[in-house]
């Protein structure tokens, strides 16, 4: 006879309490014993490696390094089409590729220029957002000599550094953006308005 | 906008002349209504009186329309294939933003046809910065490592075998309204707050992934990661994700829709919709935030001063009528059921207050349903309008007694200096025209 048929052969009362007490007991002991499920597999530093996200620190910044003049050519030839020859980015039907330099000076105006040079505060955010993101065309295609090469290149164009500076895991951490002490911590809810 | 002066053809049978100026007509292209100066096209509305149409709306299959559905057998059972669709009867679509590229785009929900309080999966509204990935569920993973005792990878099945929360809960982009700020710009409730939806969420509490991998002394960001072209990250506090944050992979009951994450994404229950990461595939425990460009370069608040606010994670008390709203048109004085939604990214709301002469004199509306938290809830007003023009307007307090601001009051704070300064975060009281005609519009009161 199995569980069910013996169950349905008791009052409905009876039958509610066995089924709990049934379900109740096991787990509660187990409950007791194990929060920790024992589910997903561990995964290796190896397996790690494939991810990145670089904070400010740097760290996780990968070997190899870039200047402006290299950089130069990687932009012509993997971001200009979007981003323009000049940086200047282009808002045509298909492109939507935003401006890259220019706008410093601008955030207070009646016509704020948010730009990598006027507005972001860490230059490795460039590097991360580069690496993973562009080109649009083809995302995570560029090695990573080449990012480090068109960031200094977008660095160098905002004159945040000299033309001749090499990029690597260690000067860029150390790259200090124009409006690096421009953010502010969230403000809301805004106290005026329990006035 | 010749579109609200353009009636749909007669239609025969519909005897009550409010039919069209009630509801939004049915034969209407709605990206008109958004953003179209209006060509004088007449619209594409099909009597349907018999046979199927071509061209059935998004998301319908057309059939024929007997003369008398008693008289003739109807269709057979599995004939859809087993996944049902909607009826060819039911136009509203998602409508998308016309930026200039279409894979970092978003759609807005056609709030004013939502019938309740959920958003229809297929209408959630969407925001994608590098297009729909496809993903095969048993090739994902979510990788868990950082600042943790065990760094872990779940596949979906391993998620699937955690113990599981379902709760209700709207996603609002902090872009919704972007476009109110200066004048009234969108004409319709699904430009102007279009950005909202609402689902049932299922899935997997952080909590319960934190205790599988254990967290180390001294952790309090989470980079989230998603696995579509842009590589989407945010990084999210600790803090948040151990209290509510929910690794989701179900929505309204079946596996969430490509659009919204497929097959598993992060739910943060009242935090602004870009850090609710889709696709999700990695979590990196931090002691610091990572300072991703979609938290400085964008979804940053710029103020008069030049300053930003970052981290500006709460969606504020929200609410909007979404009947009367733009582009309808009342076809007389009598009694309407004004609605619409609230909602708070602090809680539940408590109360919800509307208005028909901008802002002067307020009543208190019915709450259609008990409000959860960081959940819309829907109101109601009955509303007998006696022919004069009136400005409608709704409000809501939410449980940590915060009330619903005006758009002047935001300014004031905010300031207002561009398109590109601070245009998240517009939470302020919407304001609806009607007309002596009935035609209703979006203003600003
Ligand atoms: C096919 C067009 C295209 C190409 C090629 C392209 N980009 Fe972009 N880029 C875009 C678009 C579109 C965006 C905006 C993405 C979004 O909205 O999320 C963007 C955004 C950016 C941003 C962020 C700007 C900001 O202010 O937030 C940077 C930096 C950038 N691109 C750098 C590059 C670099 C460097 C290359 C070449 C290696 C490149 N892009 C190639 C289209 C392109």
């Amino acid at each position: 006879m199995s569980m069910r048929e013996r169950v349905r052969g008791l009052g409905p009362t009876a039958a509610a309490l066995l089924g709990l007490a049934q379900l109740v007991t096991p787990a509660a002991s187990q409950t007791a014993a194990e929060t920790r499920l024992g589910v997903g597999k561990p995964v290796t530093e190896v397996e790690l490696g494939a991810y990145f996200s670089i904070p400010p620190s740097g760290k996780g910044l990968p070997a190899g390094h870039g200047s402006a003049k290299e950089g130069a050519v990687v932009f012509q030839e993997h971001c200009a089409a979007c981003h323009g020859e000049k940086l200047q980015g282009n808002m045509a039907p298909g492109i939507g590729a935003d401006r890259l330099i220019g706008g410093r000076g601008s955030l207070a105006s009646e016509t704020p220029i948010k730009t990598t040079e006027s507005y972001w505060p860490y230059a490795t955010t460039l590097f991360d957002y580069i690496k993973r993101a562009m080109p649009f065309s083809s995302p995570g295609s560029l090695t990573d000599d080449q990012v480090y090469a068109v960031v200094a290149y977008i660095l160098s164009e905002g004159h945040v550094i000299k033309t001749d500076e090499t990029i690597d895991a260690t000067t860029l951490p150390k790259v200090r953006m124009p409006n690096r002490d421009g953010f502010i911590p969230d403000a809301r809810p805004e106290l005026s308005l329990y006035r | 906008m010749p579109v609200q002066h353009a009636p749909p053809p007669p239609v025969e049978d519909e005897a009550c002349p409010c039919r069209d100026g009630m509801f939004a007509p049915r034969g209407a292209d709605r990206r008109r209504f958004l953003f179209a100066a209006g060509s004088g096209v007449a619209m594409g509305l099909s009597t349907g009186r018999a046979r199927a149409e071509d061209n059935p709306p998004a998301g319908a299959r057309s059939f024929d329309v007997p003369d008398d559905p008693t008289k003739e057998q109807g269709r057979a059972v599995g004939a859809d294939g087993g996944y049902g669709s909607r009826s060819q009867f039911e136009r509203a679509v998602r409508v998308r933003y016309p930026t200039p590229n279409e894979n970092t785009s978003w759609s807005l929900t056609p709030l004013a046809a939502l019938v309740g309080n959920l958003t229809p999966s297929a209408l959630h509204f969407e925001r994608h910065h590098g297009g729909i990935p496809t993903i095969d569920p048993d090739r994902h993973s979510l990788v868990v490592h950082g600042m943790v005792g065990t760094p872990k990878r779940f596949s979906m099945d391993d998620l699937r075998r955690l113990p599981s929360v379902t709760r209700k809960h709207f996603i609002e982009c902090s872009g919704n309204g972007l476009t109110e700020w200066k004048k009234p710009t969108l004409k319709t409730v699904q430009g102007t707050h279009g950005l909202l939806s609402t689902s049932e969420w299922t899935g997997v509490l952080f909590a319960t992934l934190a205790r599988e991998v254990g967290l180390a002394e001294g952790g309090a960001w989470v980079l989230a990661e998603g696995a579509d072209a842009a590589v989407m990250t945010r990084s999210i506090p600790l803090e948040k994700l151990l209290k509510d944050g929910i690794i989701a992979y179900g929505q309204n009951g079946e596996a969430i829709r490509p659009e919204q994450g497929y097959p598993v994404r992060l739910l943060l229950p009242g935090y602004e919709g870009n850090t609710h990461i889709k696709w999700l595939r990695r979590l990196e425990v931090s002691d610091k935030p990572f300072m991703t460009r979609e938290e400085t370069s964008k979804y940053t608040d710029l103020m008069a001063d030049g300053r930003a606010r970052q981290f500006s994670l709460d969606m504020d008390a929200k609410s909007v009528i979404t009947f009367p709203s733009g582009e309808m048109r009342l076809p007389g004085p009598g009694v309407y059921n004004v609605t619409g939604f609230a909602w708070s990214g602090r809680g539940r709301v408590q109360s919800v207050d509307v208005s028909v002469d901008a802002g002067k004199t307020w009543y208190p509306a019915y709450l259609g349903s008990a409000p959860e938290p960081m959940c819309t809830v829907r109101f109601t007003f009955p509303w007998s309008w006696d022919g004069t023009p009136a400005v409608l307007q709704s409000r809501c307090v939410d449980e940590t007694g915060y009330v619903q601001p005006t758009r002047q009051q935001l300014l004031a704070i905010r300031g207002d200096h561009g398109p590109s300064a601070s245009i998240y975060h517009l939470n302020a009281i919407q304001s609806w025209a009607v007309a002596s005609t009935g035609e209703v519009s979006n203003v600003h009161a």
